[in-house]
Formats: structure tokens, sequence, C-alpha cells
């Protein structure tokens, strides 16, 4: 993979922080993305395709409120008996993943992007460091993943790549040391720009 | 003496035994049940020839009740906890104890040949005695049932001489140990349907293998997971006879030779109507299916975590297919194949590979619905689960195929609306109830007003069953409901703002009714009270959890019965 001359500035800033740890949402409360509406009509084809798979976000964030559950985008609450299928086929499922999972030698972890049909999977291990990791979800996805910056996170792109830890909190790519986010990462989803900003995540 | 006895010959009568073995012929319980209203005679024949009992409900009835009506029962089949049991909202030991009726069958039904038993609480002292007292006892099925582990099995294996059927279904059993096969002697060679995929302890395999080769008429034979592709060969060359096959794992190393072997092993298979098992079936061993697929009619794929490639490659080799169950990793592009390969198709069940994950967009949605309904118009019974649904599509499918009787969506995400014009599903239902006059069971599903259970009490005449979740607006809807499907006998109710005025409109409905179900709505102590107190007939029960309101009734169980309030309830059961 070549790396090109937009990453090796990312590469510096990124090492420069490496030893930083985060606490809270990184990144400033302020949005000014009216560049981002006009960007419609840029946006990637497979985006505008599944155009439609956005609003069972939407109409989650709405519902919100009156479910009266989070509207975080890790999973809600379960409820109790829901979906109505029997234990016997639920520890089943259970322990079909357990083996898929047990087959795998490799770091595999998915990756989810807003508004993609389905998931991909990547071995984390192919990869050295963050701009090569970017690079290849750039490729996959066919998005741009913006200037990052330790103290506004991603800018200049649709998407923001975040990764749930092993404490199952959702975590901006790039913010930790290499190493440290390689043996936390559990998953990847590259999140919709708008969708981070109603988090308060500076973009 | 002469003329009065030719008289009453001439009037029709028929001496007992002749009627007897008249209404001996008629199977079906309905009509046994109509034919014994007539007159006492009739009542008196039927009573007698009868030999097949189906009670739906254990606690309706007592086994003393029972016993007394029918003399000479073989075959008992009994269902015992409310379904929403199998997703935990019932606690465990509530009931349905299968016990008390062993005992009364050991004393009155000593020549008791089949038992099955679904939703029971079965112990394995239950199946000792089973085991024990009933010497021509040849059949046992057990579906949702728990209480026993393989000990229990194993009593049965050992003792049962004439044991035809062994079948254990997705029951929740405390698998201690596979030893539980090798109890059956090394003489015995009646059985005919064996179904152990429910249990994960390694079996000893030369026992099996033995049992098949000596038990010259088995028809069916479903194994575990422990089973590799090496061993399920040697078992079917040993049973091409087979007529329904449930694998074990399908997946391991083979060399050429081996694989060779176990095409063979399948293509000699050519009564093969039901395939099942097929544990991580991957797609390099799928092939060695093929000529044994010619005369499929059933094919459960629900444990197989298939993609659409694999899926459909298959499907080309399954033209006679009626009935089909699947993952819903087969996506979309798998049901468009089911749509393209199998004209032939009856029901279709697509079960959720991640049901509780809620961020995966994947699995299948209302296109792959729509694909299966414009191939399939023979479609009548369908179970989908899925994450998005639009009204228009449900529509659409309801017009090609309007013969449905079984329709059950679950939209996962509770309350959703049509993902595409973000309004209620209530018109996808009405469609529904509106085109398949032959509707008798129905799952509800999605964002729901009080509209759709209009539409249901309007149009769904032939509605038996109905299952509501996270629906309605007010009362009205399920007054709607009580008040206008005619056929109602189970009604099933969880997370809906239906209240006492609901509950208590039903009140002549329920004695017509099998059972209602009604958890986490609104409707309190005082209502149930009062319902209790207009209809001694029924019994109305609470059950109470712990850190609930005392005022509320979180989770009701109404139901018919001609036994009187329980006698085993738990400290947990109210009966009001």
């Amino acid at each position: 993979m070549e790396s090109g001359m937009a990453y090796e500035k990312d590469d510096l800033m990124i090492n420069l922080k490496a030893t930083e740890l985060r606490l809270g949402l990184p990144g400033t409360e302020e949005e000014t993305n009216e560049d981002h509406h006009q960007d419609q009509s840029s946006l990637s084809s497979s985006a505008l395709k599944n155009r439609k798979r956005h609003s069972p976000e939407i109409t989650r964030e709405e519902k919100s409120d009156h479910d009266g559950e989070e509207t975080a985008p890790p999973a809600k609450a379960q409820i109790v008996g829901w979906p109505p299928i029997r234990s016997y086929r639920k520890n089943s499922l259970q322990q079909m993943k357990k083996s898929e999972a047990a087959e795998i030698s490799g770091m595999f972890v998915k990756v989810s992007m807003d508004g993609a049909p389905y998931l991909r999977k990547i071995d984390l291990r192919v990869y050295k460091n963050y701009p090569e990791l970017l690079k290849a979800l750039e490729n996959m996805f066919k998005f741009t993943v913006g200037e990052y910056s330790e103290r506004e996170g991603y800018k200049g792109s649709d998407y923001v790549p975040t990764y749930e830890d092993k404490d199952g909190d959702w975590m901006l790519v790039g913010d930790v040391p290499w190493d440290m986010f390689m043996s936390s990462c559990k998953r990847l989803r590259i999140m919709r720009e708008s969708e981070a900003r109603g988090l308060g995540w500076g973009v | 003496m002469k003329e009065a006895k030719r008289k009453k010959e001439a009037a029709g009568t028929f001496p007992d035994e002749v009627l007897e073995r008249v209404v001996g012929m008629i199977k079906s319980h309905k009509d046994r049940s109509a034919a014994s209203l007539v007159c006492k005679d009739w009542f008196n024949a039927e009573r007698w020839s009868r030999a097949r009992v189906f009670i739906g409900n254990c606690y309706s009835v007592s086994p003393e009740i029972v016993t007394r009506r029918f003399p000479n029962i073989r075959s008992v089949t009994l269902k015992g906890k409310p379904r929403f049991s199998d997703f935990n909202l019932v606690p465990p030991n509530w009931g349905a104890d299968v016990h008390a009726w062993l005992a009364a069958f050991a004393d009155k039904y000593p020549f008791l040949e089949e038992l099955r038993l679904k939703r029971m609480t079965v112990s394995d002292e239950s199946l000792e005695f089973l085991a024990s007292y009933f010497p021509n006892f040849r059949a046992i099925s057990l579906l949702s049932c728990d209480g026993f582990s393989t000990d229990g099995i194993a009593a049965i294996a050992t003792h049962c001489k004439n044991l035809v059927e062994l079948d254990i279904q997705e029951n929740d059993v405390e698998d201690r140990s596979g030893s539980w096969l090798s109890c059956f002697p090394e003489n015995f060679t009646s059985l005919e349907i064996l179904n152990f995929a429910n249990l994960n302890s390694e079996v000893n395999f030369d026992c099996l293998e033995r049992l098949v080769s000596r038990c010259k008429s088995f028809k069916v034979l479903k194994v575990n997971k422990s089973i590799n592709l090496e061993q399920l060969q040697k078992l079917i060359s040993h049973a091409p006879q087979l007529v329904e096959l449930g694998s074990g794992t399908f997946t391991q190393e083979l060399t050429a030779n081996q694989h060779s072997e176990l095409e063979n092993a399948f293509s000699n298979c050519k009564n093969l109507h039901t395939l099942s098992g097929l544990w991580e079936a991957k797609a390099l061993y799928l092939p060695v299916l093929y000529p044994a697929c010619t005369n499929l009619t059933f094919l459960n794929l629900s444990y197989a975590a298939l993609g659409s490639g694999e899926f459909a490659s298959l499907l080309v080799h399954c033209p006679r297919l009626r009935r089909l169950w699947v993952l819903d990793t087969v996506e979309d592009k798998g049901l468009e194949a089911v749509g393209s390969h199998c004209p032939l198709l009856e029901e279709l069940r697509v079960f959720p590979y991640d049901p509780f994950d809620q961020e995966i967009i994947h699995g299948v949605t209302e296109s792959g619905f729509l694909a299966v309904s414009y191939g399939c118009r023979r479609l009548h019974y369908v179970l989908f689960f899925c994450r998005q649904m639009t009204n228009a599509a449900v529509a659409t499918i309801v017009k090609n195929c309007p013969d449905f009787t079984h329709f059950r969506l679950c939209i996962m995400d509770p309350g959703q609306p049509d993902y595409l014009t973000n309004e209620p599903m209530d018109e996808a239902f009405g469609a529904v109830v509106k085109t398949c006059t032959q509707l008798q069971r129905l799952a509800v599903s999605g964002l729901l007003t009080d509209l759709t259970f209009e539409y249901i009490g309007k149009y769904a005449k032939n509605l038996e069953t109905l299952s509501v979740a996270f629906a309605g607006s007010s009362d009205w809807g399920m007054q709607c409901v009580l008040n206008g499907c005619p056929k109602l006998r189970k009604l099933e109710i969880r997370d809906c703002p239906f209240g006492n005025v609901a509950l208590l409109s039903g009140l002549e409905k329920y004695e017509s009714m099998r059972s209602l179900w009604m958890s986490a709505c609104n409707v309190t102590m005082n209502g149930c009270r009062l319902l209790a107190r207009e209809m001694p007939r029924l019994n109305v029960e609470v059950i109470k959890e712990e850190g609930s309101e005392d005022s509320q009734a979180n989770k009701v169980y109404v139901y018919r019965s001609v036994a009187g309030p329980r006698r085993d309830a738990p400290p947990f059961v109210l009966t009001l």
C-alpha cells in the first residue's frame, strides 16, 4: 500500500499524541457544516443507492424520546423475550458464532458503514499503523476519512471512523496508540458525520 | 315381543358394537367431539372407541376426568405452559408437570403406547416411571419441555423393549453424557424414529452404527453435532431407506475417497424427503447432498449459516421443495433464488442469525419476501424475521399469495414504522386480513395503532391464534378483536396499552377460547378479580413477580377449565 503525501502529516501528528489518553468525548461542541450539506451530490454512489437505509437510523433517533431508550448508537437495552426466539435456538446461534470465531486465526473485526447494505471483516494484523488501516477502509467503502486532529477529530469528510472497545464504549479511531487500539478494538463503525455531530463530536 | 323387537330394529337402532365400529373410524378430534354430542348412544360409542386424545391445555381438564370418560386410550398428546414461556416470560417451576398424568395413566391406561408432550415439565423420575409401568410403550416425543436429563432418556432406552419412536426436540434438557444411547439392548430392533439433535454430548458411535444396522425399519434419523461426515456416511449406508435425515456437523477435512463415498451414500437415499441438521455446513461439502435432494420436500437449514451463493446452488437441486427453513444469512439474494427454483413452496421460515445486534444492516428485507411471493404462489405459511418492512410490500405479497393460513411477521425493532413512508404498519396487516380469508394464525409487529385491530376484528373471520407485541393505542384495539373474531382460540399479548376495559370486554368470549395471555399491559388486580368473579368457569391466574406493584397484574393467564382452579400452583401464581 502506498502512503500518499496526505498521510505523512497525519502519521506524525498521531505519533506525537501517542501517549495521550482521552477521557470523555473528543472535539468541540460547535458545528458549522453547511459545507457538508451542499455536498449531498458528492455522496458516494453506494450511499445514494442505499439512501433508503438511512431511515431506520433516523426513525430510531426520533423515536428515542417516546421509547424512553437511549439514542447512543451502540445497542439499546435488550428486551426480555424479544425477538421471540426459543432458548434452544438462541443458544445454538451463540455456539455457532463462537465456533466461527474460533476458526479464524488473526484479528478479524467487523466493519460496518452507515448506509452500506452489509458488513465487512478485516484482519487488523495486516496493518501496521493508523494510516494503513484508514487507507484500507477508504478503499473498501469508497469514502475519504478527512484530516485527523487530536482536538477536533476528523475534519473534512462525510464519515468518521469509530470503534467499539473492550468496555463496550464507542471511541474515535486514532486517539490511542496503535498497539493499544489493536488489542482493544472489537469492531469498527464508519459513522456518518451528521450522526457523529449529533453526539457532540467535533468534526 | 318379536313384533316389538322388529319395530325397534326397523326404527334404526344399531347394536352398540356396530355403532362403535363406525364411530371408531372417525379420526379427527373435531369430528369425534361433534359425534359425541349427537345423543347418549353416540357419546358412548365415541368414548369407547377413542384411542387418541389431544389435550391442548393440561389444566383445562384433569387426569381423572379424562380417564373416566375415555377408557381405551393408547396415545396422549399434552400441551402445558403458555407459549410465551418459550421466550422466558414464565418463571421456572410454574407447573405443567406430567407426573400426575402418568400416575393416572399407569392405573387406567396400562397399555398406553404413545406420549407427545409440548411445554411440559418432565422429570427423570417421570421418564423412569414411564419406562417401567407401560410395557407396550412405543413412542415418546418431547418438544420444548424441561426438567429432565439424559439419565431419564437412558431409562427409556433401557426398559422400553418395543420402542419405535424417540423424538427429543428443542428441549431444555440437562445433557450429562451421551451414554444413554448405549443403553439400547443389543437385541433391540424396533426403532424407526430417532431424533437426538437436541443433545450435544458425544454418543458411542459404534453403538449407534450397530443400532442403525439392526433396526431394519429405520425411517427417521436425526443425529447431533458430535457426528461428523465420515460417520454420517456410514450411518446412511446402513439405512438407505431413510425418509428423514438430520445430519451432524457438516464440515470435515475429507479425502477424495471419503468425499465420493459420501456422495454415493447420499445418492442411494432415494426416499429422502426431509433434510435437517447441517451444522456449520460449508459451501465445499454441500454438493454431496445434491443427488439426495431430488425428492426433498422439507429442507431445514435453520442451523446452517449459509450465504446466498451456496444456498442458491443447493436450491437448484430441490425443485420439489414444499417447506423451507433458513437463516437470514442467505439474504435477499438467497430468497430470490427461492422464488426462482421452488415453485411448489408452501411454507417458508426465515430466522435471524443476529437477533440481538441492532446495528447490523443485513439479513433479509421486504425485497426478499416479495421475490419469494412472485415465484411461490402456493405459499401459505410464513414466519419472517426482518429489520425493515413496508405496507406496500406486504400488500403485494398477499396479492401474489392470497392463500395464507399462517402469517407471522416479526419486525425485530419494536414499534418500527414502514421504513419508507414512516407510517404505521396498519395497512400491511389490513391487507393480510382482507385478502387472506383463510387466515388461521397471525403474528403482528411494527408500529401499529388500533386500526390494525379494527381490521382484524372486521375481516379475520377464520382467525384462531393471534400474537401481539408492542402494538395498539388503546383498549379499543383489543375490544375489536374480542368482538370480531368468531373463531379466536388463543390470544397472546405483551407490552400493549390494553387495560381492564379491554380485558373485561371479552367476558363471554373467553369460554369459547383455549386461553388468553396478557403481560406488561395495563391490567390491574381488580380488573382480574372482577373477571374471575363474573366467570367462575375460567381460571384467572396472575403471575406475581418480585418488585412489581401490588395493584398491577403484570402477567395474566386466563383459560377455561372443567377441572376448577389448579391445585399445584406455586406461590407466585395467584388464582383469583
